[in-house]
Formats: C-alpha cells, structure tokens, sequence
C-alpha cells in the first residue's frame, strides 16, 4: 500500500514537473456563457461560434509577429449567475486570455465586464442586449449584437401596428436583462397609445405561473409581452393557454428559440417575439456550412455573432501584428469587419453600429422570420434577404 | 370572482400535491420523530424516472395515458427502492443516536441524492413531452384542465387508500402502535424495524407520484426541482401538525391555497397607491406611474415560509396535531 503511494506521489510530481518546464506559447481566447441549467443550449451555441472561429484561424496557419500561432479556446461555465460570472471573469484575467468573447446574460456580462476593464483586456459579447453594459464607459468592452433599447422599441411597435392591441400587459423575471428590456417595452406602447397593466413579476426560475396569469386573465389584455429566458417563457405561455387566456404572447431574444414549442407545446404557436440581430439561417452561407459540418447541428441564435467576435479579436491581433490587448485594442475600436452577421463596425461606445433586430413568430414548432428592423424602418423577411442578395 | 375562483381551483391543484408529499414527512415523523429533509429529492427522483420513460415511450404507438401510467409504475418501485436504502443505509444505523444526528444526516442524503441526479440527468430543464392533451374546461367562470382534475382526484383517491391502510389493517396498527411507543410495541411482537422501513417505503412511492404530477402539471423537470417542494411541503406539515396524518392533508391543501390567492392579490394589496393616507409619500411616483407596488407575484415562495413561521410562534402544535412542540 505504501509503495503504491509512493508511485503515485512520484508519478504527480513529474507530471507538475512537466508542467513547469513546457511554457505554452498558445494564445488564449476567453468564451464565458452558462453551460449548465434552463439555457445550457443557448450557452452551448455561443460557445460553438466562438470555438468555430479559433479553429479556422489555427488551420489558416496565422503569423502574428513574425511567428506562427496557435488559439485555444478557454470554455467557461458562469451558470447564468452573476456571482459565478464575475468567479469566471477573474479566473480568465488570471489565466492571461488574449480577449474575451461572452458572456451570454447581460445581468452576468456587466459586473464581469469590469473586472476584464481593469485588467485590460478586450471583451466582445454576441448576446448581452441590455444597454447598461456599454453605457458604463468601459474601454475595450463591445457589443456585436442591437440594444435593448433598440430591441424592445422594435418588437413594441411591431405588435403595436400589427396586432392592434388596445391593452397590454407586461411581466419581466426580475433579471437585469428581463426587467430592462420590459422597461423598454413598456415605455414604447405607452407612447404609442397602448395601455399597459401595472408590471407583473416572476423570478428566473419561476415555474408556477398561474397565480400571475390568473389574475391577468380578470383584466384580459390583448396582448402579453415577457422579459425573460424560454426556461420559464415555455411554461408561462402553456400555462396562460390552459387558464384560456386568448391574448398574443410577445417575448425578446432570451425566449425566441425552438425550444419555446419544446417546452409549451402547441401552445407556443404564434407567439411574437424578436432576436437582436439578424437570425441565424440569415448568416452568410460559409458560415453556416462551416458550423453544420463542425458540430453537425445548425445554429440556434447568436452564433453567428460569437463567430464574429472571436474573428474580429483574431483579425485586429492580426492587423495590429501583436496578441497584446494593449496594442491591439486600437485597431478593434475602428476595424470594420465584414462577418457571419453582416458588417461590424462599433461606435464611439462600443455598441454595433446599424445593428438589425429580427422578429420571429413561432410556426410548426420553429421560430420563422417575419421581418427586419434596421434604423428604425421595417422590412418583411423576404425583402430582407433579397436586398442582402440572398 | 370568477378570479378567485380560478385562484382557489389553481391553490387547490398545487396543494393536493403539497399534501401527498407532506404525507411522506409526517409519516417518518410520527413513527421515529425524524424530520427526513431528503424527501423532496424522492419527489424529484420520481420526476426524472418518468421523465425518462415517458420520453422513451413518447414515440411509439402507446396511448399516452398507458405513457404515463407506466412512467408513475417505474417512477414509484424506484422511489421505494431509494427511500428502504435512505432509512436502511442512513437512518437505521443512527435509530439511538441524539436526534440531531440523524436530522443532519437528513440534510447530507438531500445533497447525495440531488447530485446523483445532476450526474444522471444533467442540469438541463428537462421537457416532459407534450403527449397529454390539456382539455381546458370553464366551471362557473373558472377554467379547470383535465390534468387539474386528474391530479386533485388522483390526491382524494390516495389520500383515503392511505387512511384505510393506516386505520384499517395490520399494518397501519402496527405504524400507530409503534409510533406510540416502539418499545412497547417490540415486546407485543410488532417488528419494529419493518414497520419503520414500510413506512419510509409508503412514504416515498407517495413522492413519486407527487414528483410525476408536478412534472405532467408544468411540463419540466429538473434536479433542483424536489428541494424548494420538499420545503413547502414540509411547511404544510407543520401547519397541520406535524405527525398527524390528516393534518398533513389539511395543510398541503390549506398551504397550496393561500400560496395561489397570496400571490394573486399581494401586488394589488401593496400597490401604494390605492392608499390614500400615504398619498403625500408616493404621490410623484403614483402619478407617473399610476403604480407603486411595494411586492410583487414573484414573492409567492415566501408565503409558505410566512404561514411556517406563524404557526411556529402562535400553535407549534399545528392545527390538528394534539402532541405538544417539545419533540420537533
């Protein structure tokens, strides 16, 4: 037993011996999106764009000074909590990453998105929407994907001018991603003449619904918008169709997926809800084949997005000759990127100038595009997509 | 009214359940005094059992009701099984041990078994698959779905199989009388260590059915799911009396009622502004808002522990349990 031990000892400090002596020269890119829990596949997904990048640029065989580099991908769990975030943030600022593609939850991207500040290193999310994140002033902290305060205007109007309706009602999960995008749609139904019932809450974990949509029900409201993830939006609309609750559903990005119908069934058909940029079967054709054949899968929302921020990290290290954030954070502020997504090119705070915003409705179990808003006008789908020369 | 007609039918529903699981509690309690605090993760296993079968199941040609049905008959003999090795492997070894051992032991099973299912199940919501059609039918301006209906006679069914089981048969007297005195009721020849694991096993095929029904009633599962249950549950227990297995029954049902109405009219009830008394404090925000909601729908977690907290100070003893507090 003691020899055994023994062995293994010896075996453990050769192997920290090891790894004293080989300095890795692999250049380090951070991806944080929650991996685990109700959003693990939408996690999953930001992870893959970001991963699909890295591995094409290491095929491409990259010279940055002069010498050949190789990327890896460090893949983090933040849970969706913003406690773990900021654990996650440090342990990439720890782990000396290059730059940083995430997180995917604006109430986890924004403390973390300090932490990358002070240690100066550059942090692209292709999913975080709520405006506060680069209202903050932070150097090298950017945005690839539109606003909530662009996204909850556009999916407003849309359900304002289309569905007519006189009375809305709005619930948020208290998140600061749910809650501030129902702010913002709220605040554009009333200017445009829309009633709206005092604000109802949940939490993002909620399940039971119906004390919240029972009483919705005595004031029947035409329309129901939710600020909040398709964890607790599947259940919130199955629950609303059983209590025969009539009212059109409106949800933002966090619960405009296919796993809408997966979790609610039939009773998903129909909703309204948008994504913050334009939707994935409208990325470019390269990518969407590259991503297929890489993970045998198609893209649910925003990987397009991870893709081009992990591209548009390697490609300013590439312009700027340097994988120091220092020296090529300067080059990312003004570099205009033609990716996946269309083309990228950030304002003075960090947000992605023109973005898109696409509203979706659920038909035959998938989210299907209805129409693209850009700089305020609206554009059917089809249009969208022929203008893009599609 | 019809409003709160829905609120009660809705309170009604999510209180059968909180009765069913409350049952399992009261049950260990009355015979070894021990508060089994992993009870709501048997819930949780019972949902993730079926889950699984039900999902394997979905796609053939089965009825879905025989789906279902087989999913709470493997769900059950699986929370039977968990719930003999919990009492066997956990709790039997620690019988004479100080009470605090075994209730901290509670607690350690409850962090086994949630983690054991985060291994085999993920951490992922898991989608029941829709494969039961809710019906949705309106009575006197309440809406009620088949599956509301199922559940709540489903809880009235099992309930009166248990009261029978309990006051009727050999069994159930050898519970009480072993529960009145364990001593006494070895040396009547009443095998004590059998009737204590029965219980424990009765108990957790009454969570697997709970767990099955949350599961069909929502549509997710997921491994957290049992520990907030099992809490109210428990709660329910105590506003009963804890012990008493009829009080169990009145308070899930009284809880999962006061839980549906508390969360429906606490934001009308704190909106500030129909107060007019407090007119000068929150008049900016009134007018601007027409609102000032002090609380909103998303405290519906706390009543349970409000309504726990209240009988703990004003009737420890619940409301049908005749012993006296000293024991919990």
């Amino acid at each position: 037993m003691r020899r055994i031990s023994l062995i293994v000892v010896a075996a453990g400090a050769a192997v920290a011996l090891a790894g004293c002596s080989k300095e890795s020269p692999d250049i380090k890119i951070g991806h944080a999106a929650p991996l685990t829990g109700g959003i693990a596949h939408l996690g999953k997904d930001n992870e893959n764009g970001a991963r699909l990048a890295i591995e094409q640029a290491n095929e491409a065989k990259l010279k940055i000074g002069g010498k050949e580099v190789k990327f890896t991908l460090l893949a983090e769990d933040d849970q969706a909590d913003p406690k773990v975030g900021t654990t996650v943030a440090q342990k990439m600022v720890d782990a000396k990453v290059a730059g940083v593609v995430g997180h995917l939850n604006s109430g986890v991207t924004i403390p973390a998105s300090a932490l990358y500040k002070d240690a100066g290193i550059p942090m692209i999310t292709g999913s975080a929407t709520n405006p506060k994140l680069t209202e903050q002033g932070f150097k090298g902290i950017f945005r690839v994907v539109a606003r909530d305060d662009q996204q909850g205007p556009s999916v407003a109007n849309y359900l304002a001018s289309q569905n007519k309706p006189k009375l809305v009602a709005v619930i948020d999960d208290a998140t600061a991603y749910g809650e501030g995008l129902a702010n913002e749609v709220e605040k554009t139904l009333k200017a445009a003449g829309v009633d709206v019932l005092p604000r109802e809450k949940g939490t993002d974990k909620t399940t039971d619904w119906k004390a919240v949509l029972t009483k919705l029900k005595g004031r029947t409201p035409d329309a129901i918008f939710y600020g909040g993830m398709d964890a607790t939006g599947g259940p919130l609309i199955k629950q609303a169709r059983e209590l025969d609750v009539k009212a059109v559903f409106a949800f933002g990005d966090g619960a405009c997926t296919d796993k809408m119908s997966e979790l609610a069934g039939a009773a998903a058909e129909g909703l309204l809800c948008s994504q913050a940029g334009i939707p994935p079967q409208a990325a470019t054709k390269a990518f969407l084949e590259a991503y297929k054949k890489r993970f045998n899968a198609d893209p649910i929302l925003y990987a397009p997005f991870t893709y081009d921020a992990a591209n548009l990290i390697i490609e300013a290290m590439k312009q700027a000759d340097s994988t120091e954030p220092a020296k090529y954070l300067p080059v990312l502020e003004k570099r205009v990127h033609n990716g996946a997504s269309g083309r990228i090119e950030f304002d003075a705070k960090g947000d992605r100038k023109d973005a898109e915003i696409t509203i979706f409705t659920m038909k035959g179990g998938k989210v299907e595009p209805l129409a693209v808003v850009k700089g305020g006008t609206t554009q059917s789908f089809a249009d969208f997509m022929k203008a893009a020369g599609g | 009214m019809d409003i709160f007609l829905q609120q009660v039918v809705n309170g009604l529903t999510l209180g059968s359940v909180y009765a069913i699981v409350a049952l399992g509690y009261t049950m260990v309690y009355g015979i070894i005094q021990l508060i089994n605090f992993a009870h709501g993760e048997v819930v949780m296993i019972g949902a993730m059992v079926a889950f699984s079968v039900i999902t394997v199941l979905a796609g053939t040609a089965m009825p879905p009701l025989l789906v279902v049905l087989t999913g709470v008959a493997c769900a059950v003999p699986v929370c039977m099984l968990v719930g003999y090795g919990m009492e066997r492997l956990a709790y039997r070894p620690l019988r004479r041990a100080p009470r605090l051992a075994p209730l901290i032991t509670a607690i350690g099973v409850s962090i086994i078994l949630q983690h054991l299912a985060l291994l085999v199940w993920s951490r992922n919501v898991m989608a029941f698959p829709q494969i039961i059609r809710a019906e949705t039918y309106t009575v006197g301006g309440a809406a009620i779905t088949n599956v509301q209906v199922a559940i709540v006679l489903l809880c009235v069914a099992i309930m009166g199989g248990l009261a029978f089981l309990v006051y009727r048969t050999r069994l159930g007297t050898a519970m009480r009388a072993t529960a009145q005195n364990p001593q006494v009721a070895g040396l009547m020849g009443v095998d004590v260590n059998r009737v204590i694991a029965a219980t424990f096993v009765i108990g957790a095929g009454l969570a697997a059915v709970a767990g099955v029904m949350v599961g069909t009633y929502y549509g997710i599962a997921q491994y957290t799911m049992g520990s907030i249950l099992g809490l109210k549950a428990f709660a329910a227990a105590v506003l009963g009396g804890i012990g008493n297995i009829p009080g169990a029954m009145l308070g899930g049902v009284l809880l999962g009622v006061v839980e549906a109405l508390g969360a429906g009219y606490i934001g009308d009830v704190t909106d500030m502004c129909r107060y007019s008394w407090l007119a000068g404090l929150v008049e900016e925000r009134c007018r601007a808002d027409g609102h000032f909601i002090l609380f909103g729908s998303n405290y519906q977690d706390v009543f349970a522990f409000v309504v726990l907290i209240l009988v703990l100070v004003l009737r420890p003893s619940g409301l049908l349990g005749e012993r006296v507090g000293d024991r919990a």
